[in-house]
């Protein structure tokens, strides 16, 4: 069985495998939609199409034994870290073979062996404890990284402004990353936020900031690339804004009705997975044929993930009962 | 054996765990070169240097969710909320974070954090910084709540505190800082323990915090024969000590200083009721505070929060007629 640890080396080691990845988290996102239309899902999902450039983009840079908070919508996270699609859809599906034992769901992804910390459902709820890990890296006098992925919504919660103040004066070894997808839930940015250029927030914490294009894995890489080192070296933090756009809708079965007109269309000529597509074929990794038949493998693979997982065990009723406390009483 | 405040008692606590762990670290808002507003982390600086003694920004939710991240990453962070009110802006991080990272990591990262605070009414300090709020984190499952009673307590259980691997909330009564007492520096006390103060046969006492004190001062008005338990933790809290003692007196009232609904104090009268109903005499009741938020004014304050008298009062009466005692304000005629 592949482990995590041994799909994060793979996908650090070769740009093939970047683009595969994202091939993995477009297919598994789309089976989620279809067993969530079909009720085989509980509670909720978010997905993370459009997003993937991000999720590789970050994974590829970061060391397995740097930390990462994540949010909710973090699928696509979770399997560019490494986690498999096994493991993840096992946890939406409640099953005990889940990362998180069926006890998280979809909202809450964790693997220590390639840092993923449990991922948050509240919005901006993983930003002051990246700090607080990247805290115990200083302290501890360690060369590891913290970063925290958050979206635009998150910029406008006290836990945003409250961490990168703390996280400037002491100089913390963590980057932030705003996941810029121009929608909080259901509303787009304009109506929530005064600007749209939210790294520029940073700037009040006299904190390194930029914009990247995150439709671009390569601008991705370089963008946090820069930040990591900053932080890895001493630095402090930066925050690093990839400008994304989030296909889907909010959550469950939200259609995102209430986007303008051609917006999607717009934002899908730059698909992440079509920008890497071509840039692997111009730099002669790829051929159009090959990337045709990665792309059937990466549906057919996780149609089999599918059907095996449904038919995993559930949790057994004691389970519920467990890492309450660590001390024995 | 030395005698030393409340206060001191925090400070040798923080101390002696800071020289044996190198991985306890402390901080919050002016704990470090102010030393503490209520002087509960004096010299702390000075012996352990600015690395790991460090002031936050008024930034609650940023430095209680920083704490759980170190916590998660190896360290042992201590925080102080300066008045547990302060919690209100951070209250995500405790609750929402902290006390089920061990669940939702299926027990792959732990939060052995401590988070301090300075709780009660008694000082004159109005609504928003005199209350207990023991009973929001004792709800939520994951934490662990501490409120000790005297000098030796806070010594003790703040030392096993910081020790443990889960996510303790430690509230210090305030009133209590310059009280005095021996303290016993190789006296381990056990979270969940209670302690059994003063023993006697005709009721059960329990309390907690400075509620022990009134309670033992309401014992010997009264010139009754009474248990006092001082329950020290309240999650997860001695039910063994409490049923044992109830079996033997057959009365129990808990004095508790919060507001009369939604009490930890019901929570233990539950239990005894439905685990040994038949043991009791009469019924078990509580000695609260009533359903307003603290006064001000000195004469008010001192009325709201339980008394001595009050609790003399309503012992005997619950002991010479089985009855049971009605809240001095629906007593009085005051309020229902």
């Amino acid at each position: 069985m592949t482990t995590s640890l041994q799909r994060r080396k793979e996908l650090i080691a070769s740009e093939l495998v970047w683009y595969e990845r994202m091939l993995e988290i477009r297919e598994f996102e789309k089976q989620t939609n279809a067993l969530f239309a079909a009720g085989s899902i509980r509670g909720t999902t978010h997905l993370c199409n459009g997003q993937e450039a991000l999720a590789v983009g970050l994974a590829s840079v970061l060391n397995p034994d740097d930390v990462v908070s994540a949010t909710y919508r973090g699928h696509g996270i979770a399997l560019a870290l490494g986690l498999t699609s096994h493991s993840v859809l096992a946890e939406i599906l409640g099953k005990a073979t889940g990362c998180a034992g069926g006890l998280g769901g979809s909202m809450h992804l964790c693997d220590r062996s390639v840092g993923l910390l449990p991922t948050s459902a509240i919005i901006g709820g993983g930003m002051p404890i990246a700090a607080g890990a990247a805290l115990a890296f200083q302290m501890q006098k360690k060369s590891n990284v913290a970063v925290v992925v958050f979206g635009d919504g998150a910029t406008n919660i006290g836990a945003f402004h409250e961490t990168l103040n703390l996280a400037a004066i002491w100089k913390l070894p963590v980057v932030f990353v705003c996941d810029n997808n121009v929608y909080g839930e259901y509303s787009r940015i304009n109506v929530t936020t005064p600007i749209e250029d939210l790294h520029l927030r940073a700037n009040s914490y006299a904190m390194p900031n930029l914009k990247v294009d995150g439709m671009d894995i390569y601008l991705v890489r370089e963008a946090l690339q820069g930040a990591i080192d900053r932080a890895r070296s001493g630095g402090g933090p930066t925050l690093v804004e990839a400008k994304t756009y989030r296909f889907a809708g909010h959550s469950r079965a939200d259609q995102a009705l209430y986007r303008p007109e051609g917006e999607l269309e717009m934002w899908q000529k730059r698909d992440p997975i079509k920008v890497t597509e071509k840039l692997l074929i111009k730099k002669g990794v790829l051929t159009e044929a090959k990337a045709k038949e990665l792309q059937e493998i990466a549906d057919k693979t996780m149609v089999d993930i599918v059907a095996k997982t449904q038919n995993d065990p559930e949790p057994e009723i004691g389970d519920m009962f467990k890492n309450i406390w660590k001390s024995k009483k | 054996m030395s005698a030393m405040r409340f206060r001191q008692a925090i400070v040798a606590a923080l101390t002696d765990e800071m020289s044996a762990d190198s991985s306890v670290i402390f901080f919050g808002e002016d704990v470090a070169a102010a030393e503490g507003p209520f002087k509960t982390s004096e010299g702390l600086l000075t012996t352990f240097g600015p690395e790991r003694v460090r002031d936050t920004p008024i930034s609650e939710m940023a430095f209680t969710g920083a704490a759980v991240g170190a916590a998660m990453m190896g360290m042992k962070p201590v925080i102080e909320i300066m008045f547990i009110e302060f919690l209100g802006v951070a209250l995500d991080q405790l609750v929402t974070e902290a006390a089920k990272m061990l669940y939702l990591s299926k027990g792959q990262y732990s939060v052995p954090m401590v988070l301090r605070a300075s709780s009660g009414a008694g000082l004159g300090f109005g609504s928003q910084h005199s209350q207990t709020l023991e009973n929001w984190v004792a709800a939520t499952p994951g934490l662990k709540v501490i409120t000790p009673s005297d000098p030796q307590s806070a010594y003790s259980l703040l030392r096993a505190a910081i020790q443990d691997p889960d996510p303790v909330v430690f509230l210090e009564p305030r009133i209590l800082y310059a009280e005095r007492g021996e303290v016993d520096t190789n006296l381990k006390m056990e979270i969940g323990k209670a302690r059994v103060l003063e023993t006697g046969t005709d009721i059960t006492i329990v309390a907690l915090g400075n509620m022990v004190n009134v309670a033992r001062a309401g014992i010997k008005k009264a010139g009754v024969s009474a248990d006092l338990v001082d329950l020290g933790t309240i999650v997860p809290w001695d039910r063994a000590c409490v049923l044992a003692s109830v079996a033997k007196t057959g009365r129990l009232v808990v004095v508790e200083e919060s507001p009369l609904s939604g009490g930890w104090g019901s929570e233990i009268i539950a239990t005894v009721v439905a685990s040994q109903f038949k043991s009791l005499k009469s019924a078990p009741f509580r000695i609260t505070t009533p359903d307003v938020p603290v006064p001000f004014n000195g004469g008010l304050e001192a009325r709201f929060l339980p008394t001595a008298d009050e609790v003399s009062r309503q012992i005997q009466e619950a002991i010479k007629n089985n009855s049971t005692p009605k809240p001095w304000w629906i007593n009085e005629g005051v309020s229902k």
